[in-house]
């Protein structure tokens, strides 16, 4: 059972008190959106094996949505962040880079 | 015949006898004893019955590894199946039961299966299930349900409780034996929070039994002194009676502690299951003798070397008075110090070894044993008791050397590392070649968030076998200095996986691998023969290592039986997975606190105890409970019903409808959010007005939908469905955070702030104007109108909307005023005969005036075109949530379902979901659907069935009469009409 | 045997403040003169405590009696900025444990390391199937949840206080 710290609340909390909320960074398509691109948006994940970057909300405690880069195979998790973020941050870049290639 | 002996017995107290029940009988136990130990005192050499071929069985261990002295313990409310006689602590009045026996123990019919096994080979079952059906049904059901299974399951419910306790540190230590109080002693001196666990009721593990000098000390002084100084230190908490069951992700830990498992006084909890989260655990978890396949080595009286030592040293009980013993290592040796000291006669050792010279060895023969090298056994001879053993040369093909006379053998077939916890979470294991085990590779540790080894192995779980090694690689893991003590070298092992080595079909049919589910030499070689190569195939195939065994006894020489047969390296067949639990944990344990009336959290309104005291029919409504209707003596539940719509459109209702959703929805950018969350346009809501509204998802399904009330310019309430208001929170909550943070809107969750009490009928006014306060003439608070005041002493907010059709107000209280204005809003309604009302009552009324239900008309596949409501979804709007999923082309077929109004022409209640037939049939061979059936409800005011259903097309079918199913029944006719069935235009509920 | 009480509490006063945290602290100080509380934390003066919620949101728990007078202060002070009050008094029940082994019995229920629980904190997590939170009050903890599943909390809490 995984453990994620908060970034909204510090804490560090285990998964019963989270609620999982898929993959991060999709970016909504709106009634303009042409159907393959709509497609994208609604359906299409890339559920990796690997490196992965996922919505968590912090069900049992503050509310908020976080953010987590996790590794799906190892289960290591590279750091968690804001939920107000269009893309993950270098800091957590420079940790899965560390991580996977040091 | 197994006795207790004259003296001895370390963990028994004799001046503590006791008195237990086996199968009716009484017997004298001590102190101390396990079940086991106790029946074998009392000359009970057989304790069960095989799973397949229900041959008699004897303990093979002395721990949680038995994989045959299963029993029921306990009776009635706490009978318990399956639980080890070797674990099984006794105490005053202990039941206990044989298992799997019938009539008994000692005759059992079963046994028949025995003398036909070859009729029960590997993938008996997978082959049976072939059979023709007539025999399956009428031969082989019959027969394997009488025969399946180990113990019978409890009859009565758990009386016991139990209970869960988190808890957090630093460092977990599972295995209290020598290796684990030195690592806890360590971890607690760097000042860490530390855990020990310890399966057994007592400390120290195999090293008393085995006579070990630490620091000068005999191993059970050293023992008592590292204990004194764990329990004064305060960041040590012991737990014994306490099994290391579970290594989860991120260092989750569940240990399950037994409290009164083990004494006669059942009070308070019977077992804990402690979650721990720790940064580190430690496993000190010891290993497991194993067997050796030789011809008849399932037969009561053979048992394992150690255990046999266990039984002898801890609790004085010996399972015969001359023992043959039969190893292919050194460590057997002990067994042979051990009964000599005991007063016992060791008439032999059979060592399959080409040499054996060391000092262990060199003692024993010093003391007078025969030595026989480079020997087997071919056979155990004896009826039900052992007399002796057929010798011969383990390179041989078994034919027989000598006999020795005997009543006992104890067998040691080397060491298994227990690696369960390790492998758990994902740990990996190499192979040792010389010792003939797998050990845990520390390269290749379980890891955790940090990508940290968050699993340390130490002392005999590590593969440190004697006692200088384990004290040694303690020391090293935890950095600590080694405690003193002699060093041994113990003559190499030989792998022996099948004694004799040249075994023809005949003796391999008669070498057990896994006592318990009755696997054979011969099975797994057939497996192999068969195809199942790959272990995981293998062992499903078989059953090998299955049940409560999980490959504690079984696994290696399996492994090495199907290497052999495939002629692969043991490492390269590899082992079967390592799944918690370690040994089996009751359910009650993992539900804990959760049954009866914890059983599920259950949500209650605030008037919830006024509609318990006044007869309230209950209904779950997810988690909520509402009264589903409110029966009045001799009344049924339809009667109820058709009396609450009749007096509510006569006269007067009043329901409870404070489980709906209450959003406040808040700041400069509400308005431009909830244009954004409804299909409806909301910012063109004035202040003091309702709107009913839409809500889909980005698919376009109809998610919820409720009435909005804008409060003022910034501010807005949203009513949701009961079921909705979480999800409709969490789900505005995620498009404000995640989507559009820069907009400035509150949500607050009044869900449960507010009570809400609908008050319905013709004379609703008249009851709130009798109540007084508050103008709620049609001039001042007009259909779809909202105002906030005081009604009476309340301060209440009431919006006049309408869920049934006729003059409706709901009314808005704080919780904790909903009881008194409930009672003053009955009381000022008995001149206009108020009715309470329940949900079914409810429904009825919304289905006759043809208004949607979530959950009913929608199904997470429905958008709001295909129920009419177009007129909710707006064109004007560029975008809102659900917009773009609603113009894909799947949803402009003209062929959609589509809501509309059924009417059987009997006048019947149609069955609901039924579907509608349509033409033909379809590529699987079943009759075409056109539609279904999605509300259905006898109507008392229209006094016949009424139902609203998806058919295709259906809008544009009005007056046709098409076919629904019924169950058991032939379908029935039905009419396409309007879905509104009363006051279509609206007369009634605007006055 | 245990010596935990448990007692269900009389309505308690709760007002939940969303906004700027240091516009709502401010707001609140000047009311109740409770001080701004870190990040988990919770502060109390006056007989009210300000506890923090989330980066945008307190809760003011006070007196029942004195809700609609604070509220309306509070909203008075913050009638300008982008802040939502609301009284939400009702939809939360209340109870005090007592006794040496209080922290034990919660331990039970709920998934929190409480040598890691600074005094102050109020810890909001999942008290076996339902969200609560708990801080310490006096020289025992309360623990608040929804009013629906109040009666599903006491029966968690005088079942796990049983042993």
């Amino acid at each position: 059972m995984l453990l994620l710290t908060c970034p909204n609340c510090g804490l560090s909390v285990e998964e019963t008190e989270l609620a999982p909320g898929g993959e991060a960074h999709v970016k909504r398509e709106g009634p303009e959106s042409s159907d393959p691109a709509f497609e994208e948006y609604l359906f299409l994940r890339d559920n990796a094996k690997g490196v992965h970057f996922e919505r968590w909300r912090h069900a049992y405690g503050c509310g908020k949505w976080f953010l987590a880069a996790r590794d799906t195979a190892t289960l290591e998790v590279f750091g968690t962040y804001s939920a107000q973020t269009l893309e993950p941050p270098a800091h957590i870049l420079d940790r899965i880079r560390e991580r996977k290639d040091g | 015949m197994s006795t207790r002996l004259a003296k001895g017995g370390r963990l028994i107290n004799r001046d503590r006898p006791l008195g237990i029940r086996f199968d009716g009988r009484w017997m004298r136990a001590y102190q101390g004893d396990t079940l086991a130990s106790a029946l074998l005192a009392n000359g009970q050499l057989v304790m069960g019955r095989s799973f397949k071929y229900h041959r008699p069985r004897s303990v093979m261990a002395c721990g949680p590894e038995e994989p045959n002295a299963l029993m029921g313990i306990g009776q009635g409310g706490r009978f318990e199946p399956n639980r080890r006689a070797t674990q099984q602590i006794v105490y005053e009045g202990l039941e206990a039961r044989s298992q799997n026996a019938w009539p008994s123990l000692d005759f059992d019919i079963g046994r028949v299966n025995d003398w036909g096994a070859r009729f029960l080979p590997a993938g008996f079952y997978y082959k049976t299930f072939l059979a023709p059906r007539p025999f399956w049904k009428h031969v082989f059901e019959p027969f394997i349900r009488r025969a399946a299974g180990l113990g019978a399951a409890p009859a009565e419910p758990d009386e016991d409780r139990y209970e869960y306790t988190y808890a957090h540190c630093d460092t977990l230590v599972v295995g209290g034996g020598i290796a684990g109080l030195l690592a806890a002693r360590a971890a607690s001196e760097r000042g860490e929070r530390v855990v020990l666990v310890e399966q057994a009721a007592h400390w120290g593990g195999r090293a008393p039994v085995d006579g070990v000098v630490i620091d000068d000390l005999p191993a059970d002084v050293w023992v008592k002194n590292a204990m004194e100084v764990l329990e004064k230190a305060e960041n040590v908490t012991m737990l014994p009676h306490c099994e290391g069951s579970g290594v989860y992700d991120h260092g989750y830990v569940l240990c399950n502690e037994s409290l009164t498992d083990h004494i006669a006084e059942k009070a308070g909890p019977r077992q804990r299951v402690w979650r721990v989260r720790a940064k580190h655990v430690v496993t000190a978890t010891g290993a497991i003798e194993r067997p050796l396949a030789f011809p008849g080595n399932d037969r009561p009286g053979v048992v394992l070397a150690s255990a046999l030592r266990d039984y002898v040293v801890n609790y004085g009980v010996s399972l015969g008075d001359r023992t043959v013993i039969v190893t292919n290592n050194d460590d057997a040796y002990r067994t042979a110090l051990a009964l000599l000291e005991a007063g016992l006669q060791v008439p032999a050792i059979i060592d399959a070894r080409g040499a054996a010279d060391s000092t262990l060895v060199n003692e024993v023969r010093g003391l007078g044993v025969n030595v026989h090298l480079e020997r087997g056994i071919a056979k155990v001879i004896g009826g039900d008791t052992i007399t002796g053993v057929a010798v011969c040369l383990q390179a041989g093909e078994g034919a027989v050397l000598q006999e020795i006379g005997c009543d006992c053998i104890a067998m040691s077939g080397g060491w298994s590392p227990v690696v369960h916890l390790w492998s758990h979470c994902g740990g990996k294991l190499n192979w040792d070649e010389a010792r003939a085990m797998f050990y845990p590779d520390p390269t290749r540790p379980p890891t955790d968030g940090n990508g940290e080894g968050f699993v340390t192995p130490i002392g005999a779980a590590s593969g440190a076998l004697t006692t200088a090694e384990v004290l040694a690689n303690v020391a090293e893991t935890m950095d600590i200095a080694a405690p003193a003590t002699e060093a041994e070298t113990p003559a190499p092992l030989a792998p022996i996986w099948m004694m004799p080595q040249g075994a023809g079909p005949e003796l391999r049919a008669k070498m057990w691998l896994d006592y318990q589910n009755d696997v054979k030499v011969s099975d797994l070689r057939l497996a192999a023969q068969e195809g199942f190569e790959s272990v995981e195939h293998a062992k499903r195939y078989t059953t090998l290592g299955m049940a409560t065994d999980q490959g504690k006894l079984s696994n290696i020489n399996g492994l090495a039986v199907l290497a052999d047969r495939l002629d692969e390296s043991i490492p390269k067949v590899g082992t079967t997975t390592f799944r918690p639990p370690y040994t089996p944990v009751t359910i009650g344990a993992l539900a804990g606190e959760a049954k009866g009336d914890l059983f599920q959290p259950i949500r209650r309104t605030p008037l919830h105890d006024w509609h318990d005291a006044n007869g309230a029919y209950w209904e779950p409504v997810g988690q909520w409970r509402r009264p589903y209707c409110y029966p009045k003596p001799g009344e049924s539940h339809a009667d109820a019903v058709a009396r609450e719509v009749k007096n509510t459109r006569q006269s007067l209702g009043i329901l409870d409808a404070s489980t709906l959703g209450k959003l406040l929805v808040r700041g400069p950018d509400a308005a431009r959010f909830l244009d954004m969350v409804y299909t409806n346009m909301m910012s063109s809501l004035k202040p003091g007005r309702c709107r009913y509204g839409l809500m889909c998802d980005e698919n376009g399904f109809l998610m919820d939908d409720g009435v909005v009330a804008r409060i003022d310019d910034q501010t807005f309430l949203c009513h949701t469905t009961s079921g909705g208001a979480e999800h409709i929170h969490i789900w505005m909550e995620d498009w404000l955070q995640c989507e559009w943070w820069d907009w400035k809107v509150h949500v607050v969750n009044l869900t449960e702030q507010f009570a809400q009490i609908a008050l319905v009928g013709p004379s609703a006014r008249n009851v709130l104007e009798a109540l007084g306060g508050m103008d709620v003439s049609a001039g001042a608070l007009p259909f779809m109108g909202w105002v906030e005041g005081r009604l009476g002493d309340f301060n209440v907010k009431v919006y006049r909307i309408s869920f049934s059709g006729e003059l409706s107000y709901e009314i808005a209280v704080p919780a904790n005023q909903a009881q008194a204005l409930w009672m003053a809003l009955l009381e000022a309604g008995v001149a206009d005969d108020i009715t309470p009302y329940g949900t079914e009552a409810l429904h009825v009324m919304r289905a006759e005036k043809g208004f949607v239900m979530i959950g009913d008309e929608t199904d997470g596949t429905v958008i709001p075109q295909d129920l009419g409501l177009d007129w909710a979804v707006s064109k004007k709007k560029d975008d809102f949530l659900g917009k773009r999923g609603q113009q894909r082309a799947e949803f402009q077929k003209p062929d959609r379902w589509k809501l509309v109004g059924l009417e059987t022409l009997d006048g019947s209640v149609l069955e609901d979901g039924a579907y509608a037939i349509a033409d033909g049939t379809n590529d699987n061979g079943q009759t075409n659907t056109q539609g279904r059936v999605t509300s259905t409800y006898y109507s008392p005011t229209l006094e016949r069935g009424i139902a609203m259903g998806l058919v295709a097309n259906g809008p544009q079918r009005m007056g046709e009469v098409i076919k629904f199913t019924r169950i058991g029944k032939d379908p029935v006719a039905a009419r396409i009409v309007s879905p509104v069935f009363y006051d279509p235009d609206g007369e009634k509920q605007n006055v | 045997m245990s010596d935990i009480s448990v007692t269900a509490l009389p309505p308690l006063g709760m007002i939940t403040l969303r906004g700027d945290l240091v516009l709502l602290a401010k707001a609140v100080a000047k009311v109740t003169g409770c001080a701004k509380p870190d990040q988990r934390l919770s502060t109390t003066s006056n007989g009210c405590r300000l506890i923090w919620m989330s980066p945008d949101e307190y809760m003011l728990v006070c007196d029942h009696i004195d809700v609609a007078d604070i509220t309306a202060k509070i909203s008075v002070a913050l009638q300008k900025e982008f802040a939502t009050i609301a009284d939400v008094s009702d939809a939360r029940a209340a109870f005090d444990l007592a006794g040496t082994e209080a922290q034990v019995a919660l331990s039970r229920l709920v998934p929190v390391d409480f040598a890691a629980m600074a005094p102050t904190e109020v810890r909001r997590t999942r008290m076996a199937q339902v969200p609560a939170a708990l801080w310490r009050e006096g020289q025992g903890w309360r623990v608040i949840c929804f009013r629906s599943v109040s009666r599903y909390a006491e029966d968690l809490l005088r079942n796990a206080a049983r042993t």
